[in-house]
Parts: C-alpha cells; sequence; structure tokens
C-alpha cells in the first residue's frame, strides 16, 4: 500500500525537476564548454564552431615572431601555484583544525554547541566581506603594517597584499570552517574507552595520538580535505582581490578570458584543465576511501 | 578523574584553541571598528562618527543591488527547496528507484564541480539560448546551484525520521496525500527551513556566478560591493560590510536557535 509501488510513476515524477534543471543548466552546457575549447576565438569574442586545438595549444606555446611554437609556461605557473597553494591551503588548515575540533569536542554539551556555533559564524558571513577584510589587514598603510611601524620593527615595508601570501591567508580563512565541522563530527564518534584502553597498555598522549586518535578520525579528515581543495581549486575572488593582477589563479584566469580577455575558448580550455583537476582528486579519494572500507570489512 | 590527568586531554590545545578563535574573529572585528570612523581615510582614526551608514543607506546603487539580490535569493530559495524536496522524497523513501546513487550524484552536481565551472557553464548556455534578460538569467543558475544545498538537510531530517508514524497514518485510512500533508511535511518542516535558509544565504552570497553574468542591469549586491572595494576601501565599504554581517549574524542564530529546539 505504499504510495510508490500503487503509483510506480511518483518516483520519475518526483526526480524530474532536478535532473531536468541538472541537465539543462550543468550537463548539456559542460559538453558545449568541452566543444567550445576546441572552437576558433570569435571576432567579436565569444567563439565559431570550427574545430581547432588550438585553445589546448595557447596553454603552453605562443607563436613565436617568426610563426613557430615556442613553449611559454605562463599559463602552466597558473596550473602550477593553483594546485599547489590549494594543497597547501588544505594542509594547513588540517593542521589548525585538528587541536580546535579536538579541544571543543571535549568540552561540555553546551559550551560545546556554543563553539561550533562560533566556528560556523563567520561562515554565515558574505564571502566577499571577508575576504574585503583581509585588504584592511594587509594592506598599505593596514592594521599589520601600523602595528609593526607603532612598534618600532619596521620603518618602511612592501605591502603584504598581492602575493601567494596573502592569498594563502584569505583562502585557509575562507574554508577553514569546511575542515573542523567534518574533524569534529568524527572526534565525536570516537569512543573515549580505546584513548583509556591505550593508556592502560602504556602507550603514552603522542603514541596514543597518532597509532589510535588519527587513524580513527581519517574519515573526518578526508571528508574536510575534500570540502576545502575543491572550493580552493576554483578560488576567485582570493587571488582576484588579495593576489593582484599578476599572481593569478585558474579561477580568475577563467573569469578573466570570459569577460574583459574575451577569449572564450581559451577560457573553456582552461576551465576544462580545472575541472579534470577537481575529478582525479575526488576518484582518488573515492578510491583511497574504497580500499580502506575494504581492509577494515577484511580485518 | 580531574582535568589535569584526564588522558583524554592534550595540554596546549586549549590555548591554540584561544589564539584560533582569536584568528577568526580579528577581521570582522576590524571591519565593524573602522566603520565608525569619522575620517574619510580608513586606517586613520578620526573619532566615532555614524556618518557613513548615513551614507551607505542613502546610497541608490546599494539599495537597488539589495533588492536585485533579495528578489533573486527569495525566487531561487522557493524553486530550489520545492525541487529538492520532491527529490529527497523520492530518493529516501521511494521504494524500487533504479539508480539511486547517480541520481542523488545529480542532484547534487554543482557540489562536485568548483563554481567557476557551473559559472562558465550558465553563461555559455545563455549565451547559445540567446536569453538576454539578466534578472531570469541569474534566477535559473542561482536555482541550480542552491539545490543540493536545499538538499542536503531536508535528505538528513528525512533519513532521521520514524517511518511507523507515516505508516501509521496510513494504517488510519489517510490517503498518501493527507499522510504526506498532516504527518510527514510537519515533521521533517525544520529540515525543510533549513534547507531553504541555506539556499538563501548560499544565493544572496554568491559572487563568481552572478558577476560572469553581470548584464541586464542585474547587479546583485556582491558584485556591487566587489565594484566599491575595485575603487578602494573607504568607510562606506566598511558601513555596508558590517550591515551585511548584522543581517548574516541575525540569521545564523535563528538558525542555530531553531536547530537546537528539536
Amino acid at each position: 500500500m505504499k504510495p510508490s509501488s500503487k503509483n510506480p510513476n511518483w518516483n520519475i515524477l518526483g526526480l524530474l525537476p532536478a535532473h531536468l534543471i541538472m541537465l539543462l543548466t550543468l550537463i548539456i552546457p559542460i559538453g558545449i564548454i568541452i566543444v567550445v575549447s576546441f572552437s576558433t576565438r570569435g571576432p567579436y569574442g565569444g567563439f565559431e564552431y570550427a574545430f581547432t586545438t588550438a585553445p589546448y595549444k595557447q596553454l603552453l606555446f605562443n607563436d613565436g615572431w617568426t610563426g613557430e611554437l615556442e613553449f611559454n609556461p605562463q599559463y602552466l605557473i597558473v596550473v602550477a601555484r593553483t594546485l599547489l597553494l590549494s594543497a597547501v591551503t588544505t594542509s594547513i588548515c588540517l593542521l589548525l583544525s585538528f587541536p580546535v575540533a579536538y579541544f571543543i569536542a571535549l568540552q561540555r554539551p553546551a559550551i560545546k554547541v556554543l563553539l561550533i556555533y562560533l566556528v560556523t559564524l563567520p561562515f554565515w558571513v558574505s564571502m566577499i566581506v571577508r575576504v574585503y577584510s583581509w585588504i584592511i589587514i594587509l594592506g598599505k598603510d593596514g592594521v599589520i603594517e601600523k602595528t609593526l611601524r607603532g612598534l618600532g620593527l619596521v620603518d618602511q615595508m612592501d605591502s603584504l597584499l598581492f602575493g601567494n601570501t596573502a592569498m594563502l591567508l584569505g583562502l585557509v580563512y575562507s574554508y577553514i570552517p569546511l575542515m573542523i565541522l567534518p574533524i569534529f563530527a568524527s572526534i565525536e564518534k570516537l569512543d573515549p574507552a580505546l584513548i583509556e584502553a591505550s593508556h592502560d597498555l602504556y602507550g603514552n598522549r603522542f603514541t596514543t595520538l597518532r597509532r589510535v586518535i588519527l587513524p580513527l578520525t581519517r574519515p573526518g579528515m578526508i571528508a574536510g580535505a575534500i570540502l576545502v581543495f575543491v572550493p580552493s581549486l576554483g578560488a576567485v575572488l582570493e587571488p582576484t582581490l588579495l593576489g593582484g593582477g599578476k599572481t593569478m589563479m585558474m579561477g580568475n584566469l577563467i573569469q578573466l578570458q570570459f569577460g574583459g580577455a574575451r577569449n572564450w575558448p581559451l577560457g573553456a580550455a582552461i576551465a576544462i584543465v580545472l575541472m579534470a583537476a577537481v575529478m582525479v582528486f575526488l576518484i582518488f579519494q573515492g578510491l583511497r576511501s574504497m580500499r580502506s572500507e575494504g581492509l577494515e570489512r577484511a580485518a | 578523574m580531574s582535568p589535569d590527568n584526564d588522558v583524554r586531554r592534550y595540554p596546549g590545545f586549549g590555548l591554540f584553541s584561544v589564539v584560533f578563535f582569536a584568528y577568526l574573529y580579528l577581521p570582522i572585528a576590524v571591519v565593524v571598528f573602522y566603520s565608525f570612523n569619522a575620517n574619510r581615510i580608513v586606517s586613520n582614526w578620526g573619532g566615532f562618527s555614524l556618518h557613513w551608514y548615513a551614507t551607505a543607506l542613502s546610497n541608490a546603487n546599494l539599495m537597488t543591488a539589495v533588492k536585485t539580490s533579495l528578489l533573486v535569493a527569495a525566487i531561487a530559495t522557493v524553486a530550489s527547496t520545492l525541487v529538492a524536496l520532491m527529490a529527497a522524497l523520492v530518493l529516501v523513501r521511494g521504494r524500487n528507484v533504479r539508480f539511486r546513487r547517480i541520481s542523488e550524484a545529480v542532484v547534487n552536481l554543482p557540489l562536485l564541480l568548483p563554481e567557476i565551472v557551473v559559472a562558465v557553464a550558465v553563461l555559455i548556455l545563455f549565451s547559445e539560448v540567446g536569453l538576454a534578460n539578466g534578472m531570469v538569467k541569474l534566477m535559473i543558475a542561482h536555482t541550480t546551484f542552491c539545490i543540493p544545498f536545499a538538499f542536503l538537510p531536508i535528505r538528513a531530517r528525512l533519513q532521521g525520521m520514524d517511518l511507523d508514524l507515516e505508516e501509521a497514518a496510513r494504517d488510519l485510512y489517510a490517503t498518501g496525500w493527507v499522510a504526506f500533508r498532516r504527518v510527514t511535511l510537519p515533521l521533517i518542516l525544520p529540515g525543510v527551513f533549513a534547507g531553504a535558509m541555506l539556499a538563501f544565504v548560499i544565493s544572496m552570497d554568491d559572487f563568481i556566478t552572478s558577476n560572469l553574468l553581470n548584464s541586464g542591469g542585474a547587479t546583485t549586491l556582491p558584485v556591487y560591493i566587489f565594484s566599491l572595494i575595485k575603487q578602494g576601501v573607504s568607510p562606506q565599504l566598511n558601513a555596508i560590510s558590517t550591515l551585511i554581517m548584522v543581517v548574516s549574524v541575525v540569521l545564523a542564530t535563528m538558525a542555530f536557535l531553531l536547530q537546537r529546539r528539536q
């Protein structure tokens, strides 16, 4: 007497709107992105359907003075910088989040709830406002520079803005709540008896942390790593506002190609490379978690 | 057991956490502090003033951007929550649902892709279709990427709900629709509300997609703030930011209290 067995069309009807929207606004358009990445740049921006691999070649080469291809690493550097900054952001978030998540998990329930609220609160505050606030802190005549000058530590300093460090600070700040929450959830699930057992077996705190707590909270760390790494790869605001024009990441390079530079095929090619990087990472993490699940089941 | 020799505790984690929370709130405090600066130059303190709040509130462009954002977010919230609710009911409750995992991945697709890729996809779509109306473009795009944010809390609530209640209603001869409206919906309403709120915040906060689609007089609040930042830091910008933070904190606190009551 279930609605779905009496009326089997319910399943399809319920899923239809969601699937239709995703098909029309994402799946088909991603197909078009792939086509555009193999198309010719239009004379007034946009693109024309004429097959070419030029946009991908442009990622690696420049047309030299005499028409031969010259290797040009400028876009490759952006790709490498994006991968590196995202990896470093994820690692820093992991290192900072674990002690905080662990500390919160040990508090009394009322305090625990309050601290988790305080962790998530900045996340509700507009991203652009949070990134902007770092301009006031890092910028010329900003809070850090004034403080250092006031203490007599420096007289003149280069702006801290517009560099990899500023971008990294912004990225960590933007995404760290996404790392704390899953780690906190997995620490909460941890059975305290296991920690006590480790101590009873003469494991000191460090050994217990390394051999018991960290392995058992790995699923939370992997979830957090995905939640931080994927948006970092596609970040636009942090590189645009804190990185300046010269230190770009893939996200704002794509935006530049679709906006000011109006080179859609090149932008589409970079978007495909970005999507491929995300997919490789997700598949790699999926395989790893499947393998560890398999090991647990076998044990 | 005293806290000092509690084997679960690690010395230094507490202090580390205090420093961490200071780092988390320092930028917010700086923006709020300088929004009350009477001086035109942000980092030169010139006394307390509410002048920049008055300037912000009488800024017509800002108010237009707020209206655009609210309208787009309202439409995107209603549409994405309805679509997500329907999908969640089928994916959690439906019997004999084929390709359940793939279906769920499709509903969550915007979460698996970097937002800039989603933004480029809809930009190319609208240029191919030839849609020029900026507001309609924004509403469609925002609905798409809000769906997973509305879906996840609803799914969580449905999964946590006891099936017996619904079956009891059916045993008492309630039709499927009546059982849904009188039993299931009220029980999952907090999840639906949480999903809608999340969708609303995500839409209001979106910069990447809105900026790429920015045309036809549809400038959202984050896109307008971005244009102000490009002109340089100013106390007015700090006042606008502070106002946005106040609204965000009120919304977050409401969501927090609602969740605690359950």
